[in-house]
C-alpha cells in the first residue's frame, strides 16, 4: 500500500515539526525578572532588561512574523545597505554561479588531462593534496590584497572551493573508464579526440556530475561565510547586518532561506545527473 | 573686430580678442579680476534683493543713508565677506561627482552617515554612496585598494597607514577632519556588577574594536594607571563592534571599551552596564576620523574640498543639542546603524540608562568637533610607541603635520560657524596628567608600564 505509506510519512514529518516548534516555543518563553525599576529607566531599555533579565531568544511566533514580513516584500531596495531578502539571495546565487562556472571551466578539462595521463596525474597530485584541504576563507585576505576588489574576491573564494571536488571527481571518472571500451575504440581506429568526446566523456559523466553536485553544495556553504566577511550585498551580509542589530529572529529567517536555496541547487544538479546516468 | 585688423598695417596695434587689452595675457588677467568683482557684485545684489524685495525701497534707503553707511550696516547684519568667499570657493568644477564613502555602523560615523539622508552631500553637488563595511581591516583594505574614495576610520589608522604599521606598505594618508570627540565607554558584563574597582580586573578578557584605535590606547592607559599591565595582567583582543554584544552575552569577554551604540545596546539588552564614559578619562578626546588618501586630496582638490565641507557642515549641525533627536531617527534606519531608535537617541542626547537602574544625564557624552589638532596625533604616536606598535625614531611633529590636515578644516569650520580659536595647537590632559606635544619622548619616558 504505497499511498498509505506515503501519508504515514507525511504525518510523521508534520508531527516532528510540531514537536520541534512546541519545544522551541516552551524553551523561549521569556523568564520574568524580579527587579523593579522606575518607569523612566524602563522606557530607555528593552522589555527584558527593564525587569532585570536579558533579552530572550525569539520564539516561533516572532520568527514567523519576521519571515512573513521578508517574504511579502522580498525585492525592496532602500539604497546600497538595505535591500530585500530576494535581492540579497540573487546576489549570492549570482556569485556562486559565477565562481562555480569559472571552476568548472578549469576543473573539467584539467581533470580530463589528469585522468588520461599517469604522468600528469603524478606530477599534479602533490599540489592538489596540499591545496585541497585549505579552508576557502583562508584565501580571503590574500584575494583582497591581490585582486583589490571585495566582490571579485568573494567570487574567487567560491572558485577555489568548488575547484577541488570537480577536479578530483573528473580525474577519477576519466581514469576509471572501462579498458574494454577504450580497447574497442582503439581497434576501430577512432582518433584520440573522438575517443575522448564520444567514449570517455559519456562514461565519466555521472562521476563528473557528482563532483559538480558536491562543489555547488560547498560553494553555497562558503558564500555565506565569505559575504559575512566582505559585507555589501548577499545573504551572508544580511546575516551579518542582522547580527549587528542582534536580531536573532531575522537571522533564523535567513538560515531557513539559505537551507531552502541550498536544497533547490542540489535538486537541480541531481536532476542533471540523472540525465547523463546510464546502466551498464 | 580686432581679429580682422590687418596685422601688416603699421598703424594698427595688435590687441587681444576683445580689443581693449594690449595682449591676450593682459586680457586674461583683467578677465580674472573682473570675474572676481562680478562674483562679489552678484553676491551683493543677491543679498540686497533679499533685503529689499522692492527696488524703490532699496533706492530710497540708499538715498537716505548713503551707500557707505548701507554697506557697513548690511555687513554688520550679514557676513558679506564670508558669503563672497564661499561663493568663490564653490566655483571650481568637481573632478568626480559619484563618490563611495565607507563607514562602520557606529555613532562615531554620524556626520558621514547623516550627510546622506539629510542632504549635506547633495548640497555640495556630490552623489555619494555610503557603504557599510564589516570591519576596520576591511575598510582599510578597501580604502587602500581605491574602492572607497574616502572612509570613516579610527583616528590612529591614517597615522598607522602612513607609517606602514600593520599594513603591507606605507602609503601617505590624510585625516582632514576628526568626526567625533568623546562618545566611547567602558562596558562590563552584568555579572561583574560589583567589580567597579579596575584593580580587581586582573585576568579579565577585554575587547577593543581594532589594534590601532583610540579605544585600545585609552583602555591600556586606563588599566596601566590602575596598576594593571594590559599585556600580561589582562587579555585585550580586537573584535569588530557589531560582534561585541553577542560576545559579551556569551561570556566570551568580560567587557570592552567600545564605540556607541554598542555600549548602550548592551544595556538595552540587559547584558552589560556602562562602567565609565571615555569622557571621564579624557574630555574631548578624538575618536573616529574622516580619512582619505593623500592621492585623493592632491589629485581631486575640488572634490575633496566639497566632501570635507559636507562633513564639516554635517558635524556643525550634529553639534547642536536640539538637532540630536532628528539625527538619531535618521541614522538608526536599517541602511545605516540598524539599531532601535531609542538606543541611538540615548547616545546622542546623553540622557541614558546605565544598566544598573540609573538614568544618567551627560549632554557631553558625544560631541562633534572636526578640528584635527596636531597634538592629538602626537599623543596617538606616543601611545603607538608606548605599546610597541612602532619602533625607533619617530618625527612626531612631521608625521602629525602631514596626516592631520588642520588648515582646510580650520577654514571650513569658520564658514560652518564653529567658534574657532586662534591657538596653534590644543593642550589637554589625560586622566589628570597634562600632555606637552613638544616633548613627546619625555612624556613617554614618564610612564612606568610601557614596552619601549
Amino acid at each position: 500500500m504505497p499511498i498509505a505509506q506515503r501519508w504515514r510519512s507525511v504525518l510523521l514529518s508534520l508531527s516532528i515539526l510540531g514537536v520541534l516548534l512546541a519545544v522551541w516555543h516552551a524553551a523561549s518563553l521569556p523568564e520574568k525578572g524580579e527587579a523593579a525599576v522606575d518607569p523612566a529607566y524602563a522606557a530607555l531599555v528593552g522589555n527584558a532588561a527593564a525587569s532585570g533579565s536579558k533579552t530572550p531568544f525569539p520564539g516561533p511566533g516572532e520568527v514567523g512574523e519576521q519571515l512573513w514580513r521578508h517574504l511579502r516584500d522580498p525585492f525592496y531596495d532602500n539604497g546600497p545597505n538595505d535591500k530585500g531578502l530576494g535581492i540579497q539571495l540573487a546576489y549570492s546565487i549570482g556569485r556562486v554561479l559565477l565562481g562555480f562556472a569559472a571552476a568548472a571551466v578549469i576543473a573539467i578539462p584539467l581533470g580530463f588531462l589528469i585522468g588520461m595521463s599517469r604522468t600528469v596525474h603524478q606530477a599534479c597530485d602533490p599540489f592538489i593534496q596540499v591545496l585541497k584541504p585549505i579552508s576557502p576563507l583562508a584565501w580571503m585576505p590574500l584575494a583582497l590584497y591581490t585582486i583589490k576588489d571585495a566582490n571579485t574576491s568573494a567570487i574567487f573564494v567560491i572558485f577555489i572551493c568548488s575547484l577541488w571536488p570537480m577536479l578530483i571527481n573528473t580525474a577519477f571518472g576519466v581514469g576509471s573508464v572501462r579498458r574494454d571500451w577504450l580497447n574497442v575504440a582503439r581497434t576501430l581506429e577512432v582518433s584520440r579526440l573522438r575517443t575522448a568526446l564520444m567514449v570517455v566523456l559519456p562514461a565519466a559523466a555521472p562521476t563528473i556530475m557528482t563532483g559538480m553536485r558536491i562543489s555547488v553544495g560547498i560553494a553555497w556553504l562558503v558564500i555565506v561565510a565569505a559575504e559575512m566577511l566582505i559585507g555589501g550585498t548577499g545573504i551572508g551580509y544580511f546575516v551579518w547586518n542582522e547580527w549587528n542589530n542582534l536580531s536573532i529572529a531575522n537571522i533564523i529567517c535567513a538560515i531557513l532561506v539559505i537551507g531552502v536555496v541550498g536544497m533547490v541547487l542540489d535538486t537541480l544538479l541531481a536532476r542533471a545527473a540523472r540525465l547523463v546516468s546510464y546502466r551498464e | 573686430m580686432s581679429l580682422f585688423r590687418n596685422p601688416f598695417d603699421a598703424r594698427t596695434r595688435l590687441t587681444c580678442g576683445c580689443g581693449r587689452h594690449a595682449s591676450q595675457a593682459e586680457h586674461d588677467r583683467a578677465l580674472c579680476v573682473e570675474g572676481e568683482a562680478l562674483q562679489s557684485h552678484a553676491v551683493e545684489s543677491a543679498v540686497m534683493r533679499a533685503l529689499f524685495p522692492e527696488d524703490g525701497l532699496r533706492r530710497a534707503f540708499l538715498k537716505t543713508v548713503g551707500s557707505g553707511t548701507a554697506i557697513a550696516a548690511i555687513g554688520a547684519l550679514f557676513p558679506l565677506a564670508a558669503a563672497k568667499e564661499a561663493f568663490a570657493q564653490s566655483g571650481g568644477p568637481l573632478e568626480k561627482q559619484k563618490l563611495k564613502v565607507g563607514f562602520i555602523p557606529i555613532t562615531c560615523a554620524t556626520p558621514i552617515i547623516m550627510a546622506h539622508p539629510m542632504g549635506f552631500y547633495a548640497k555640495q553637488g556630490l552623489d555619494v554612496t555610503v557603504d557599510k563595511a564589516a570591519g576596520w581591516a576591511l575598510i582599510r583594505d578597501k580604502a587602500m585598494a581605491g574602492e572607497y574614495d574616502a572612509a570613516h576610520m579610527l583616528s590612529p589608522m591614517p597615522l598607522a597607514i602612513t607609517l606602514g604599521a600593520g599594513t603591507a606598505g606605507a602609503v601617505p594618508w590624510t585625516m582632514p577632519a576628526v568626526e567625533n570627540v568623546n562618545g566611547q565607554a567602558i562596558t562590563l558584563s552584568i555579572r561583574h556588577k560589583d567589580k567597579r574597582d579596575p584593580r580587581s580586573w586582573k585576568g579579565m578578557k577585554f575587547a577593543v574594536p581594532f589594534d590601532y584605535s583610540m579605544h585600545n590606547y585609552l583602555l591600556r592607559y586606563y588599566l596601566a594607571e590602575h596598576g594593571l599591565d594590559p599585556d600580561t595582567d589582562v587579555q585585550i583582543r580586537a573584535v569588530p563592534p557589531p560582534e561585541m554584544v553577542a560576545n559579551l552575552r556569551a561570556d566570551n569577554i568580560d567587557g570592552f571599551l567600545a564605540p556607541d551604540p554598542v555600549n548602550q545596546r548592551a544595556v538595552y539588552d540587559g547584558v552589560g552596564y556602562i562602567h565609565t564614559l571615555s569622557k571621564s578619562l579624557w574630555d574631548g578626546h578624538p575618536c573616529c576620523a574622516f580619512a582619505a588618501s593623500k592621492a585623493f586630496v592632491t589629485r581631486m582638490p575640488n572634490t575633496y574640498q566639497a566632501l570635507l565641507k559636507a562633513i564639516i557642515e554635517a558635524a556643525a549641525y550634529a553639534r547642536k543639542p536640539e538637532n540630536r533627536k532628528e539625527i538619531a531617527a535618521a541614522i538608526a534606519a536599517p541602511s545605516y546603524l540598524n539599531q532601535p531608535v531609542t538606543v541611538v537617541e540615548q547616545v546622542l542626547t546623553g540622557t541614558f540608562a546605565d544598566g544598573l537602574g540609573n538614568v544618567i544625564k551627560e549632554p557631553g557624552r558625544i560631541d562633534f568637533d572636526p578640528m584635527p589638532w596636531q597634538s592629538f596625533a602626537v599623543w596617538i604616536l606616543t601611545q603607538m610607541k608606548r605599546w610597541g606598535q612602532i619602533k625607533g625614531e619617530v618625527d612626531y611633529a612631521k608625521v602629525a603635520r602631514e596626516v592631520f590636515l588642520a588648515t582646510d578644516a580650520l577654514r571650513l569650520m569658520k564658514e560652518a560657524g564653529y567658534p574657532v580659536s586662534a591657538q596653534a595647537d590644543k593642550a589637554f590632559s589625560v586622566m589628570g596628567k597634562p600632555f606637552d606635544p613638544n616633548a613627546p619622548e619625555k612624556y613617554l619616558a614618564s610612564f612606568k608600564i610601557r614596552r619601549t
